[in-house]
């Protein structure tokens, strides 16, 4: 018997546990078609995100070389690469065989590096062998989209994390203590609400040296505040609640009360604003990417093939619209998937569907 | 009611100065200073060099510096550009109305379409309308304003050469009497109010729909039609009115949230508004007039929360005004 059983007084009279609050969210969310597609989108592009080196290489998924068997594309896909670097392959030109009949390969799906670039298919459009066309130094769109992937979904990660990071901080002391620290911290909120997103976050990052990690940290730390403003609403409703009023008769601590007690009860609407969070994060990313602020190139990014594409207009289309439609589809999938969360949350929300 | 917008006033006083203590420690932490960036890479004795510091007051400390900046601020005086040497306040003044005009009609169409529509779909919930209305809404609201932007350009601008994309006004601008020049100026706002504009009208509209479907349930929407009055007159003078309440309260989100997108998009279209004041100041690290836009904007911001406030106190008589203890 572990310990885990013996805290909970309905298992050890033998009473079947109730599914719980996440247990009643996670079945009205299953039920809901559009958040589950937003769920499942999201996965999808996780999946391919990590998968890029094997969905779009110029490196072959298998081959036979000199009759022995290599996977240079599934190599690329650890981390430490450096354990299957294949040293005998490093004279191979995977460019050049890529058509080679005589050599037998396993193509990735999108036979291109991101980084590669032919100078004779300068702005080519789709066809059969580019998907999504080339670029300007002739590197292939679906292969450069492809491993644009990772970005963002890193991006949305890192940042919502510094953002509940700060917002649960500030959100709970505010809504716990009250007085002067709600005050001051409210002020805060209110301070920072003031300047429009993307003038908050040019600011800073103008001032700072163009990194992925720059943009991260800064959308983490003045996107916080819608997190801090549901945080303390709903400590102030839970603090006055019954089993708070008995946690702190039974001489809880406060900090036992905040991190037992409360916070655990207030995570659901927090978590839905963080999943619109994600969504706004990414679409910053982008901005910031399509300003030339963000992810710097030739690192492959979908703003910044948006920024590429303005300036071909009257050539490329393909240009504008594959990255495009990846921004469109990730920030779309968050934000379905928020609004499916709210709605599972809150039970408010089943009321007028059940008249 | 005059004692309750005092006090909102008063309350004004401390997000101010938090505002400037922001920006001032935003521009404070900034790595290299004003005088690095006048002096370029062109190498400048020490001597000129502690001058420029001199020069703009850089060789104080930093709370000195601040109240100095305070001093200057409560007269609206930003100083001046780094890059042209002009009176920020003059920048942003010639500037500013390009702005308000492109956010002006944003508002104004966002309101004039988010309401009916709004309205109309939750007043027929589950129909074909409200459904297919409610995602193509959606979708617009997760829809980038740049891509959209680039999307229009391409189509319309390029393509097909209806619109001018372009700037405020064509080259040939000054030749023109004064009825082409204002059709001019009318073309070249279409694509940049378009798209500083959908993404607003979506968002206003779910609101308003989901603010109207919570009218719609309570009871004295039931008894006005339980007393036989006719569809339209429940919908005009009971749920219509209602709906406006939540409404007001929302104009104090959407002004940052459009002054926002319009960086962006005075960026792409070239629009000489503040937006793009700002990028190129934030580019040039033109201290003087990043700090002066920032402060203007958010105080154009806090006014407009506060008028926001005043008004929903001002429509909803449910709303006390008077402290509650």
């Amino acid at each position: 018997m572990n310990g885990k059983t013996d805290r909970n007084p309905a298992a050890a009279v033998g009473v079947d546990e109730s599914a719980g609050f996440v247990g009643i969210a996670w079945r009205r969310l299953r039920r809901d078609r559009y958040a589950m597609t937003g769920l499942y989108l999201i996965v999808a592009l996780f999946v391919v995100a990590y998968l890029a080196p094997v969905l779009a290489n110029s490196r072959p998924i298998a081959m036979r070389f000199e009759d022995r068997l290599y996977f240079p594309a599934v190599a690329e896909l650890f981390p430490f690469k450096y354990v299957l670097r294949y040293p005998e392959l490093r004279t191979l030109d995977f460019a050049e065989i890529r058509g080679d009949e005589s050599i037998s390969q396993l193509r990735a799906p999108v036979p291109y590096s991101p980084y590669e670039s032919s100078l004779d298919e300068k702005l080519a459009p789709p066809s059969r062998s580019h998907w999504m066309g080339t670029d300007t130094l002739g590197r292939d769109v679906c292969s450069r989209v492809i491993h644009g992937a990772a970005i963002p979904l890193k991006v949305g990660l890192v940042a919502v994390a510094i953002a509940l990071a700060i917002g649960l901080t500030l959100g709970s002391l505010a809504g716990y203590y009250g007085g002067v620290t709600d005050i001051l911290i409210s002020r805060l909120i209110e301070v920072v609400m003031c300047f429009p997103v993307l003038f908050l976050v040019l600011a800073v990052i103008a001032f700072l040296p163009p990194s992925i990690f720059n943009v991260m940290v800064v959308i983490g730390i003045t996107r916080w505040t819608g997190i801090a403003r549901y945080t303390r609403a709903e400590f102030i409703r839970i603090k006055n609640e019954d089993f708070a009023h008995a946690a702190r008769a039974l001489g809880a601590s406060d900090r036992k009360i905040i991190f037992r007690h409360i916070l655990p009860n207030s995570l659901a609407p927090v978590l839905v604003s963080a999943m619109f969070g994600v969504a706004g994060a990414i679409l910053v990313e982008a901005a910031l990417s399509f300003l030339g602020l963000g992810v710097q190139p030739p690192t492959p990014s979908w703003g910044g093939i948006l920024s590429d594409a303005r300036e071909f207009l009257d050539v490329a289309w393909w240009l504008a619209l594959f990255p495009g439609l990846g921004i469109f589809i990730t920030v779309t999938a968050y934000n379905v998937l928020g609004e499916g969360l709210r709605d599972a949350s809150d039970p408010h929300h089943a009321l007028p569907e059940s008249r | 009611m005059l004692i309750y917008t005092l006090r909102r006033l008063a309350y004004l006083v401390p997000t101010l100065l938090g505002i400037t203590i922001v920006t001032f420690v935003i521009i404070s932490l900034a790595p290299g200073n004003p005088a690095d960036v006048v002096r370029g890479t062109a190498t400048v004795s020490p001597e000129v060099y502690d001058e420029m510091l001199r020069l703009y007051g850089l060789d104080k400390p930093v709370l000195v510096r601040y109240g100095i900046w305070l001093q200057r601020l409560v007269t609206f005086d930003f100083g001046s550009s780094f890059v042209d040497h002009r009176p920020v306040l003059a920048k942003v003044g010639e500037r500013l109305p390009a702005t308000l005009i492109l956010n002006g009609a944003s508002l104004f169409l966002t309101l004039l379409f988010a309401i009916p529509f709004g309205l109309y779909s939750a007043v027929r919930q589950h129909s074909k309308f409200d459904k297919i209305g409610g995602t193509v809404l959606y979708m617009l609201y997760s829809l980038p304003e740049f891509w959209v932007a680039l999307l229009l350009i391409m189509l319309f601008g390029v393509k097909l050469d209806l619109l001018p994309f372009i700037g405020i006004e064509s080259l040939n601008a000054g030749e023109l009497g004064f009825w082409a020049r204002l059709w001019d100026r009318l073309l070249h706002m279409v694509l940049p109010t378009v798209c500083l504009t959908y993404g607003a009208l979506a968002f206003l509209s779910r609101f308003v729909r989901g603010s109207t479907l919570e009218v719609i349930h309570q009871d004295y929407i039931r008894t006005a039609r339980a007393k036989g009055l006719d569809d339209s007159r429940v919908v005009y003078k009971h749920i219509f009115k209602n709906t406006l309440i939540p409404v007001v309260t929302l104009l104090g989100i959407l002004l940052p949230t459009l002054i926002s997108g319009s960086i962006i998009l005075e960026y792409i279209f070239s629009w000489p508004g503040i937006g793009q004041l700002f990028f190129n100041s934030v580019m040039s690290r033109d201290y003087p007039t990043v700090m002066g836009l920032s402060f203007i904007t958010s105080l154009l911001v806090l006014l407009s929360t506060l008028v926001a406030d005043l008004l929903y106190t001002w429509v909803d008589p449910r709303v006390s005004y008077e402290r509650k203890n």
